[in-house]
């Protein structure tokens, strides 16, 4: 009886174990597959060349892989839909959390999370056929299929993100410090400002950060809407190709562990690089300004 | 890509237990332009041969006249014919690749219905895709910048262009980039500065279709050899196809069975 409960103790640790170990071992041979297919272009180009070249010519001859352009495309459409999204995510969130009713918030709540269940490519879709002819017409653009409108339609996909774990993280502020802050006189307005989104910092800037991390490796929004060119944007309506479009359009028919099939892989590592540094970033953040119980603040 | 190479895998599978009851099989290899016909065609004719297992893969021109080479497949899909340095080492290796137009691909530069501009020369073509024309006005339009959208690099279809049109030279870094046909028909189709090509076989009523040099790309046009932005795509053969193969080239070249499935991929049939 007492071995038998010993051997399901034991039985149990393991078998979690090995699944703790099975989604990490994936993660590890995925980043393995990712470099060993990456890293060959570096014999043709150096990594300065690469990352800084001007331009992105894959099937040319003589061939060009400078993905400067791409790199500065996918940064400037992330920090564009977080300059959209933020904004609106956070704002929803300390609504939901501190200004709703019980009935709204519940109403709410799963209604803004919905968003994150709209497929990519029917947002893709509506930037394009609904969005682009819009913002053309109003501005008298050029085209329609740019830089701002990728942002746009980014920083819907990101809002839930936002919205759902900053709301998590200011409902979590222990109750005592609003009634305290109340106590001393100040407002609803002024406890939430002084008080509450502080004491919630840490939450929501991994909130903001995570929401980023999901835009810049988004592929089919700006596959769609982005436009395309490979060239560094000069102005917010410009079309613009950020690196996950480059490698969706252009994968499926690089001759196998070609030159261009290992660009585009490189691309791919870059693409890793940026996301695991906003994680790490995020990550950080969300330890360095933990809210250990109510005296931290 | 991914399911693509599931089913190519599945196919292999199904050839081994195939080839256990004895029945033939025919491996296609090569160009991705070529293989929507190479599947359409494949799959007409397993419906009326059920004895024989065709399985399909990509890679390229290249690739597939590199694997027939190497005798590796049976059929290689190729848009373009052989290189001299391919001949030279099929030879020396005792191949004889033999080649069978199958179709042939035209591609028409398109603009936005209420565009004035009716006809355009290659060597405008080439100047606006290199950027070096950039309002329309410089080619008989209204005032207005031009938008150029170009294809992805890896598709057939830019590969024609940038043969037929910019001959080699580079498409400007600020040309707009969509992944295919139907995307550009969405995009032109809804930005009246817009210029773009496509196939042939993808036209609609939303865009419309420039002349080039002042030829209408058409199916005689492209038959003829009048039109400029056009070429064959081929199959071909380890020698001279016999067999299987004999039988599945027969039916792909067959005016009123192969052909009929060349026009509805979008391409120009032979006849």
């Amino acid at each position: 009886m007492n071995l038998n409960r010993r051997w399901i103790e034991k039985g149990m640790q393991w078998g979690l174990f090995l699944t703790a170990f099975a989604s990490i071992s994936v993660l590890v041979m995925i980043a393995f597959f990712l470099f060993t297919e990456g890293l060959p272009i570096f014999k043709k180009v150096s990594l300065k060349a690469f990352l800084f070249g001007q331009y992105w010519y894959p099937t040319a001859d003589p061939t060009d892989f400078g993905i400067f352009p791409l790199i500065v495309a996918s940064l400037a459409v992330t920090l564009l839909s977080a300059l959209i999204a933020v904004p609106l995510g956070v704002m929803t969130a300390i609504y939901l959390a501190e200004v709703a009713s019980f009935r709204v918030r519940e109403i709410v709540k799963p209604v803004v999370e919905m968003l994150a269940a709209l497929p990519s490519v029917v947002i893709g879709f509506f930037g394009m056929v609904v969005m682009a002819p819009l913002l053309q017409n109003t501005f008298e653009l050029a085209t329609g299929l740019n830089l701002f409108n990728a942002a746009l339609m980014l920083a819907f996909m990101a809002v839930p993100t936002i919205c759902s774990i900053s709301e998590d993280a200011i409902y979590s502020v222990p109750n005592n410090l609003r009634e305290a802050s109340l106590a001393l006189g100040a407002t609803h307005w002024e406890t939430i400002i002084r008080v509450v989104l502080p004491a919630s910092i840490s939450g929501i800037s991994t909130a903001v950060i995570l929401g980023m991390s999901r835009s810049i490796g988004e592929t089919m929004v700006v596959l769609m809407v982005a436009g395309g060119s490979a060239m560094v944007p000069a102005a917010l309506f410009d079309p613009v190709r950020p690196m996950p479009a480059s490698i969706a359009a252009e994968m499926a028919e690089a001759p196998f562990r070609g030159d261009h099939y290992h660009a585009l892989f490189a691309t791919g590592m870059v693409l890793f690089g940026f996301t695991l540094l906003f994680n790490i970033i995020a990550d950080i953040i969300a330890n360095k300004y933990r809210q250990v119980g109510e005296a931290t603040l | 890509m991914k399911s693509l190479r599931t089913i190519v895998i599945l196919n292999m599978i199904l050839l081994i237990s195939a080839g256990q009851a004895g029945a033939g099989n025919i491996a296609i290899k090569g160009s991705t332009t070529v293989l929507p016909v190479a599947q359409k065609i494949a799959e007409e004719f397993m419906k009326e041969n059920p004895d024989i297992k065709i399985s399909i893969s990509g890679g390229g021109s290249g690739e597939g006249i590199k694997a027939i080479i190497d005798s590796t497949t049976d059929i290689a899909d190729s848009s373009r014919f052989l290189a001299q340095k391919e001949v030279d080492l099929a030879v020396s290796k005792g191949v004889y690749p033999v080649p069978f137009a199958v179709a042939y691909d035209c591609i028409v530069p398109v603009v936005h219905p209420g565009n004035p501009v009716k006809s355009l020369t290659l060597d405008q073509l080439k100047a606006i895709y290199k950027g070096e024309i950039k309002n329309w006005k410089e080619v008989g339009g209204g005032d207005q910048k031009i938008v150029v959208i170009s294809r992805d690099t890896s598709s057939g279809t830019f590969e024609v262009w940038e043969e037929k049109v910019m001959k080699k030279e580079r498409v400007y870094p600020g040309a707009m980039m969509q992944a295919s046909s139907g995307a550009i028909v969405q995009a032109v189709s809804n930005n009246k500065n817009a210029l773009s090509y496509i196939g042939i076989g993808y036209l609609t009523a939303n865009v419309k279709a420039l002349t080039v040099n002042n030829v209408k790309g058409s199916e005689e046009t492209t038959l003829n050899g009048t039109y400029p932005i056009s070429r064959a795509l081929y199959m071909f053969t380890k020698g001279w196809p016999a067999g299987d193969v004999g039988k599945f080239i027969n039916y792909a070249v067959h005016p009123t069975k192969g052909q009929k499935l060349v026009k509805a991929a979008g391409f120009v049939p032979l006849y």
